[in-house]
C-alpha cells in the first residue's frame, strides 16, 4: 500500500467524511489545460486524482469519455505527457488506464516512469487478476497501489480474489455499465461495498455514474471514496472559455467537497 | 510439436483482458459451451441445422481454368459461399444462437464489418425467435448498403457507429459497451475468432466442420492430403475452420493471406501478423496494429470484412511457433484475382476471399503442376459488385 494514498483516506477517516476522486484525461483539452483543471479540481476540493491516459478504444467509458479521449488522442498524448501531469497534481496522483499502453510501455519502465513522477497507485479497467502475474510483482517493488474495479456481477466466490490483489484501494462500478453521468446512483452500490468490506480492511471507492453533490452525500455515506469523472469532463466540453471552465470545474468540486462531508 | 491451450491461453496469446462486469458472463458462456459441445442433443440440433438448413456439407469445385494462373496447380475451392447467407459465417452463427438459446437469454448483439456477420446474425435470429440489434462502423454501413438493408429485412436492428474510424474496431468497441450494460439478458454474438477467451476457442469449434469436411472430401477426391491450405485473415475465423484439421498433418502448409492494402509498407494496410507487433485488443492478447504508445492504429483494407486491425490470438500462436505462414495480399492483387476467378470459373468471390485466391496464384506458382491446394472459399461476392464496379470502372 502507497502510504500517501493511506494517509489521505486515514484523514478523511478521522474527519468523518468519505475522500473525494477526480479522474482527468492528460491532454484533454491539451496538455498544459489540462493540468491546470487537475489543479482547479484540487482548489475545489478533490483529495485524490486520478490521470487519464486516453486511449484509442475505451470499452469501459460512455459518450463523455470517449470524447475526452479522442481529443487528447489528437493531441498526440503520450506517456510521458501522462507522467507529465501526474507529476504536476498536489495531491496524491494515480494514472488510469486500459492495459495495452501499460504493455507496450513494458511492465518495469512503466511501473519506474509513474514512480519517479510521484504517482502513488493506477487503476486498471480491464487487466484481469489472471493476467496479473507480471503487474503485481511489479509494483511490489516500487510501493505503486493496484486497483482493479469489482463489479455487482462479481461472484462470491471471485470477489475475494480481485479484492486481495488490490493494494491501493477498491473500486466499486455501482452499476453494471460504461463511466458517465446517471440521474440516480444504482442501489446495487451499497450492496456491492457491504460484501467487499467482508474481504478487506483496504478503503473502498465507488464510480460510476456519481456527478452531483447529492449523490456524493449518498455515496459518502456508506463508501470511502466517492469518484467522479464524467461529470466535470462535460464541464470542460460545454465551457465558454479556458476560465470558465476552471471556475465552473473548481464549482463543482466544491459543491462535491460538501457532499462527501454529508453536507 | 507441443499446443498449449491451457486457461484460453495459447502459449503468450489469448486470455481475458475485460472489465471485471464481464467475467460472470464468460465464465457462464464457457460452461455453456463445453457443457455444450459434450451434450449429442446439442450436436445433434445443430447438425440438423447445418444440413437442413445451411446447406452442409459445402462442396468442393475444382478451379481449372483459374488454375492455368497457378502454376497449373490443382486448385481446390471448399464452397463456403454455397451456405445460406453467403458465408461461412454462419456456421459460428447458428452455433452460438443455439447456444445463447440455452443459456435462456433472448437478445443478442452483434458486430459487422462487411455486413457477413451480421447478416448471418440476424438471420439466426428470425429463425430462432431472438431480438437482434447489429453494431456497424457508419463507414461500413456506407461500403455495405446492401446488407444493411438486409438485416433490417430480416427483422434487425442496425446501428451505425460513429466513433474511432467508423469501421469494424469501434463496432466491436460499441457492442462490448452494449453487452457491460444488458449482459444478463444479451448474449454478444461475436463474428470471429478474437475477443476474450472463451470466444477464441468457441468460434474454433464452430468453424472447424469446415476443415473437417474438406480433409475427407480432398482425401477421397485425391488419394492424398494437400500440399497446402490457404485462407484469408481477417479476425481469422474461416481460416482456423479450415486450418485447425490440419495442424497435426505435418506436411500440410498452413498459409494465411491478410490484407496489404496499399502495400504494408506504406502503413495504409490490415496485414496484423505481417505489420503488427505483439499487444492487447478487444480483450485478448494477439498482434495488434499500434503505434510507440499502444494506441491502436487505423487499418485499410478494399476489402470491410478484413479492415480490422487485430487477429485471433491462435493464429498470432501459430505463427510463433511457425507452424502457419502469413502473408499480405494486396488491394490491387485481390482485385485481379477477384477478376480472374469471376472470368475462369464463373464464381464472383467476396473481396475477402479474393485475398486467398491471390495468395493460391503465388503458392501454385511456386509450388507448380504436382501441387495440390486447398482454398476456403469463404464468401460470394454478391455483396462486393458496387466496390468492384467502382474498381473496375463500371457504370452502375
Ligand atoms: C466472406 C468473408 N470472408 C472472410 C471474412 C473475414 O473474417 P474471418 O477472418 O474471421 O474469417 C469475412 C468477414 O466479414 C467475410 O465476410
Amino acid at each position: 500500500m502507497n502510504k500517501k494514498l493511506q494517509a489521505v483516506f486515514d484523514q478523511a477517516k478521522l474527519e468523518n467524511r468519505a475522500a473525494l476522486i477526480g479522474y482527468m484525461p492528460a491532454g484533454f483539452p491539451n496538455l498544459e489545460f489540462s493540468k491546470r483543471i487537475i489543479a482547479a479540481m484540487v482548489d475545489g476540493g478533490v483529495d485524490i486524482v486520478e490521470v487519464g491516459f486516453p486511449y484509442s478504444d475505451p470499452v469501459m467509458d460512455g459518450a463523455v469519455i470517449q470524447q475526452a479521449a479522442e481529443i487528447a488522442l489528437q493531441n498526440k498524448t503520450s506517456l510521458q505527457d501522462v507522467f507529465e501531469v501526474v507529476n504536476s497534481v498536489d495531491v496524491p496522483a494515480l494514472v488510469m488506464t486500459y492495459w495495452n499502453p501499460i504493455e507496450r510501455a513494458g511492465v518495469a519502465n512503466f511501473v519506474a516512469g509513474l514512480a519517479k513522477s510521484g504517482g502513488v497507485g493506477v487503476i486498471t479497467p480491464d487487466l484481469t487478476i489472471e493476467e496479473s502475474a507480471e503487474w503485481i510483482s511489479a509494483t511490489k517493488e516500487n510501493e505503486i497501489g493496484r486497483v482493479y474495479v469489482v463489479a455487482p456481477s462479481s461472484s462470491d466466490e471471485r470477489l475475494p480474489k480481485v479484492v486481495d490483489a488490490c493494494s491501493g484501494f477498491v473500486y466499486a462500478a455501482s452499476l453494471m455499465g460504461v463511466t458517465g453521468a446517471r440521474t440516480a446512483v444504482s442501489g446495487a452500490a451499497q450492496q456491492l461495498v457491504e460484501r467487499v468490506r467482508k474481504h478487506t480492511n483496504l478503503p473502498v471507492a465507488v464510480g460510476l455514474g456519481v456527478s452531483t453533490r447529492e449523490q456524493a452525500a449518498q455515496v459518502a455515506q456508506y463508501a470511502d471514496g466517492v469518484i467522479v469523472g464524467s461529470a466535470f469532463i462535460k464541464l470542460v466540453l460545454e465551457a465558454a472559455d479556458e476560465k470558465d471552465a476552471l471556475e465552473r470545474v473548481k464549482v463543482l468540486a466544491s459543491e462535491l467537497a460538501q457532499g462527501v462531508r454529508g453536507k | 510439436m507441443e499446443r498449449t491451450e491451457i486457461l484460453g491461453h495459447f502459449g503468450q496469446f489469448g486470455g481475458r483482458f475485460v472489465p471485471e462486469a464481464l467475467i460472470a458472463a464468460l465464465e457462464e458462456l464457457e460452461a455453456a459451451h463445453v457443457a455444450a459441445k459434450l451434450d449429442p442433443d446439442f450436436q445433434n440440433e445443430l447438425a440438423e441445422l447445418h444440413r437442413t438448413y445451411t446447406g452442409r456439407p459445402s462442396i468442393i469445385t475444382e478451379a481449372k481454368r483459374f488454375a492455368q494462373h497457378a502454376g497449373n496447380a490443382t486448385i481446390l475451392l471448399k464452397r463456403e459461399d454455397l451456405n445460406h447467407t453467403g458465408s461461412h459465417k454462419i456456421n459460428n452463427v447458428l452455433g452460438q444462437a443455439l447456444l445463447t438459446k440455452r443459456m435462456g437469454k433472448k437478445r443478442i448483439i452483434a458486430e459487422t464489418g462487411a455486413g457477413q456477420h451480421g447478416v448471418a446474425s440476424a438471420t439466426a435470429a428470425a429463425l430462432l425467435g431472438l431480438e437482434c440489434v447489429v453494431y456497424m462502423g457508419e463507414e461500413d454501413t456506407k461500403r455495405q448498403a446492401l446488407n444493411v438493408a438486409r438485416m433490417k429485412l430480416l427483422g434487425a436492428s442496425v446501428v451505425p457507429v460513429t466513433t474511432g474510424s467508423r469501421t469494424l474496431k469501434d463496432a466491436i468497441n460499441e457492442a462490448m459497451r452494449d453487452w457491460v450494460t444488458n449482459v444478463e439478458s444479451t448474449h454478444y454474438l461475436l463474428g470471429t475468432v478474437a475477443g476474450p477467451h472463451p470466444f477464441p476457442t468457441m468460434v474454433r469449434d464452430f468453424h472447424r466442420i469446415i476443415g473437417v469436411e474438406a480433409r475427407e472430401q480432398v482425401l477421397n477426391l485425391m488419394g492424398r492430403l494437400p500440399d497446402a491450405v490457404l485462407a484469408c485473415v481477417g479476425g481469422g475465423s474461416n481460416a482456423i475452420g479450415i486450418f485447425h484439421p490440419f495442424i497435426d498433418d505435418v506436411g500440410v502448409r498452413l498459409i494465411g493471406l491478410e490484407a496489404g492494402g496499399s502495400g504494408v509498407e506504406t502503413g495504409k494496410h490490415a496485414a496484423t501478423i505481417v505489420g503488427g507487433s505483439p499487444g492487447v485488443l478487444h480483450g485478448t492478447r494477439s498482434y495488434v496494429l499500434q503505434d510507440e504508445n499502444g494506441q491502436t492504429v487505423e487499418s485499410h483494407s478494399i476489402s470491410a470484412g478484413l479492415d480490422y486491425p487485430g487477429v485471433g490470438p491462435e493464429h498470432a500462436y501459430l505463427h510463433e511457433i511457425g507452424r502457419a505462414e502469413y502473408r499480405a495480399i494486396t488491394d490491387d492483387q485481390a482485385m485481379h484475382a477477384f477478376a480472374l476467378l469471376s472470368k475462369t470459373e464463373g464464381i464472383i468471390p467476396a473481396i475477402e476471399t479474393a485475398h486467398a485466391l491471390a495468395g493460391a496464384l503465388q503458392v501454385g506458382n511456386e509450388l507448380g503442376s504436382e501441387a495440390i491446394l486447398l482454398i476456403n472459399l469463404s464468401g460470394r461476392g454478391d455483396k462486393d459488385v458496387k466496390t468492384a464496379a467502382n474498381y473496375f470502372g463500371i457504370p452502375l
